[in-house]
């Protein structure tokens, strides 16, 4: 209990110990500092298409979609407590739902040929509907069982894009049409922007920027609000939230449907720069890396998921990219450890370590550090005093 | 009839595997509390460490160092990791075996390779003719070695001081610390238990009428998550009906997959997961599990 009011405390206090008087008049620097790095970084994340090659936006890309379904995640596992290995099976969703909603009747598997815009948004509906039909069972159970239930979904879910094949296309899965927003097409067609060759790559990028700042911040508005102070007391103690007047379990249905809306918007963005989904894609392994992704960035922070996401998924590509240069890490199929599976020793072990030694992810490394030198620095100074005397 | 009765009886023998895995699966969860994910790679590190002595040792004594390799690496596990969490919130340390079976799996797969090891074990691939019903030496063979596993297994937690101490800490941990018993090695002793249990089931899942252990193994394991889930998590009387339960199941539907073709291809894989989230739907603790109760 006392746990929980600490935890809603630092809620409150916005920044935690480093930023007190945060509501006051008279900002300090620090609190100006903040937004003008906010806004660096947008510019740069705005200019980057024009100097980074095809294959650092694809991985910006990938990542960018990743966070956005990490943020789902985390809103249900990281700061409601529910334990959900079915992520992958929203995402597949997601991914074919977008498909069939705008793919072309006459491509020989089932498609509506809606405008792509509408298409999205119906397919992240529809990841949601598929969460709401799940929440009988999200709403009554917690912890592993949920996790194990949840687990049902990967298999029923690989069972169907297996053998469905007039929805999915089958083993070789379907093409996905590109998006197309008020004449807009996000294809491969060359567009010249200053100079530089705008393709789907670069086009996207942007889409991936704006959904993810808007998912961003719809989460952050969540967590801050009365909607996250629920769910964080329901993780804390479901008694005491049920006694303070939280529907627990209403709460945790809507959780598990919404975090299964964000995971179809990140499927629908995933088949986009895919161009193509596969079934295979959307397994086992793709659930429990989302878990490793929210886990290693920080579990129940919106920032903490899009870190982890970047770690999870940009460490493997980058591996696989220099695999030659680097030490004790050999090419695919050549007898030695595999860039995959480097990158999966990496981020299974780095689960573990951010549980046992950074509780709180990465997001809370700056804060931990900071602590640290505090207190050496405190405790220096104490030595000296004791050193006074003598 | 008869094909009704070899189904059931493969599967019964399949289920009284799934049953030794679930156990130990439940078994850590009443001493720990963790619900362990990294059950599938100790499974799959148990029948590698067997296939690879094999061919030194001989049969029996490669099963044995299969077996103690996989409770080592349990009790390893438990030490190493599962002891150092301070924290409160069990879910996260589930998360915790999910890291660690990713990093097991990824480096025993790696060893695996593409080869699929065969035991060469006694049993071969000769039938057996009950009546009318004839069913692999195999089956039989699993099905007996896995009931008298289990009813060592029970009696030990029943009558030894070992189970009386591993009762009483999952009753109240902190009640048990306080009598006596050491925390500390009744989870450790668990995890080992867990690891021995789920070496044996290897064996059985990776002999005839499998073709041997490959890297895909350890995801067989994963269906004694529902099993144990159907049973209730906390019930180790739950595990073996679980148990059962899925492998009968499984056996039954694949058995009959050409009626229930549209349904689409292994239906029976899927099975014993439809089974579970309909028995969650009517009582979400499993069909033995204890419902849980707070006190304010």
């Amino acid at each position: 209990m006392s746990d929980l009011l600490t935890r809603v405390r630092r809620g409150a206090g916005e920044k935690g110990p480093g930023g007190p008087a945060s509501g006051r008049p008279g900002r300090t620097p620090r609190d100006l500092v903040t937004p003008g790095l906010w806004l660096l970084l947008g510019l740069v994340l705005m200019l980057l298409p024009f100097y980074l090659e095809a294959f650092w936006l694809r991985a910006g890309l990938f990542a960018m979609a990743a966070a956005i379904g990490a943020i789902g995640l985390n809103l249900l596992t990281g700061a409601t407590g529910q334990l959900s290995l079915g992520h992958a099976f929203f995402l597949a969703i997601g991914a074919y739902g977008y498909c069939v909603f705008a793919g072309d009747p006459d491509a020989g598997v089932v498609g509506f040929g809606m405008p792509p815009l509408l298409a999205m948004v119906l397919a992240v509906l529809l990841a949601g509907a598929a969460g709401g039909i799940f929440s009988p069972i999200a709403g009554r159970l917690r912890g592993a069982y949920l996790g194990i239930a949840t687990l049902a979904l990967i298999f029923i879910g690989q069972h169907v894009l297996f053998n469905a094949h007039d929805l999915t296309g089958g083993y070789n899965g379907r093409s996905v049409p590109p998006l197309d927003i008020l004449g807009f097409t996000f294809d491969n067609e060359r567009v010249m922007v200053a100079s530089v060759p705008f393709q789907a790559v670069e086009k996207l990028w942007y889409l991936g920027l704006i959904l993810l700042v808007l998912g961003a911040l719809f989460a952050r508005g969540i967590l801050r609000s009365r909607p996250g102070r629920a769910m964080n007391a329901i993780r804390d103690h479901r008694i005491a939230a049920g006694v303070m007047g939280v529907p627990v379990a209403r709460y945790r249905g809507a959780v598990f449907i919404i975090s299964s809306m964000y995971a179809g918007l990140a499927g629908v963005l995933l088949a986009l720069i895919f161009q193509r989904t596969v079934p295979s894609y959307f397994g086992l392994i793709l659930a429990l890396e989302y878990l490793a992704m929210i886990v290693i960035g920080g579990l129940g922070t919106v920032g903490g998921a899009v870190l982890g996401a970047f770690f999870v998924t940009v460490i493997p590509q980058v591996l696989t990219r220099y695999s030659e240069a680097l030490p004790l890490v050999s090419a695919p199929g050549t007898g030695g450890v595999a860039p995959g599976e480097v990158s999966r020793y990496l981020y299974g072990a780095a689960v573990v370590a951010a549980v046992l030694f950074l509780p709180g992810g990465l997001v809370r490394l700056p804060a931990v550090l900071r602590a640290r030198r505090a207190r050496r620095r405190a405790g220096t100074t104490d030595t000296g005093n004791m050193e006074v005397p003598s | 009839m008869t094909t009704f009765l070899e189904l059931l009886i493969t599967g019964i023998s399949l289920g009284s595997v799934y049953a030794l895995i679930a156990l130990g699966f439940v078994i850590i969860f009443k001493s720990t509390e963790v619900v362990n994910f990294a059950h599938a790679s100790l499974l799959l590190a148990g029948g590698y460490f067997a296939v690879v002595s094999r061919d030194t040792l001989g049969f029996w004594l490669a099963l044995l160092v299969g077996i103690a390799g996989a409770a080592l690496l349990g009790m390893l596990l438990e030490f190493l990791i599962i002891r150092r969490y301070r924290g409160r919130d069990h879910s996260v340390l589930a998360i915790v075996t999910i890291g660690i079976d990713i990093v097991l799996i990824t480096e025993l797969a790696r060893r695996i390779g593409p080869q699929i090891f065969s035991y060469r074990d006694p049993w071969g691939n000769t039938m057996m003719q009950l009546g009318p019903v004839s069913i692999p030496q195999t089956r039989v063979a699993a099905f007996v070695v896995a009931a008298a596993l289990i009813t060592v297994f029970l009696l030990a937690f029943r009558y030894t001081s070992w189970g009386v101490a591993m009762r009483a800490a999952a009753e109240d941990r902190g009640t048990a610390a306080l009598m006596g018993v050491r925390l500390g090695w009744i989870s450790a002793s668990a995890w080992a238990v867990a690891g021995a249990l789920a070496a044996v089931a290897a064996l059985f899942l990776s002999i005839f009428p499998t073709t041997g252990l490959d890297r895909e193994t350890g995801l067989i394991a994963l269906k004694a998550f529902p099993a144990a889930i159907i049973g209730g998590l906390d019930s180790t009387t739950g595990a073996l009906a679980g148990g059962l339960i899925v492998g009968v199941t499984q056996s039954l539907a694949t058995g009959y997959q050409s009626e229930l073709s549209f349904l689409g291809n292994g239906i029976g894989d899927l099975a014993p997961y439809l089974v579970m989230v309909v028995v969650l739907l009517i009582r979400p603790a499993g069909l033995f599990g204890t419902r849980e109760l707070s006190r304010v």
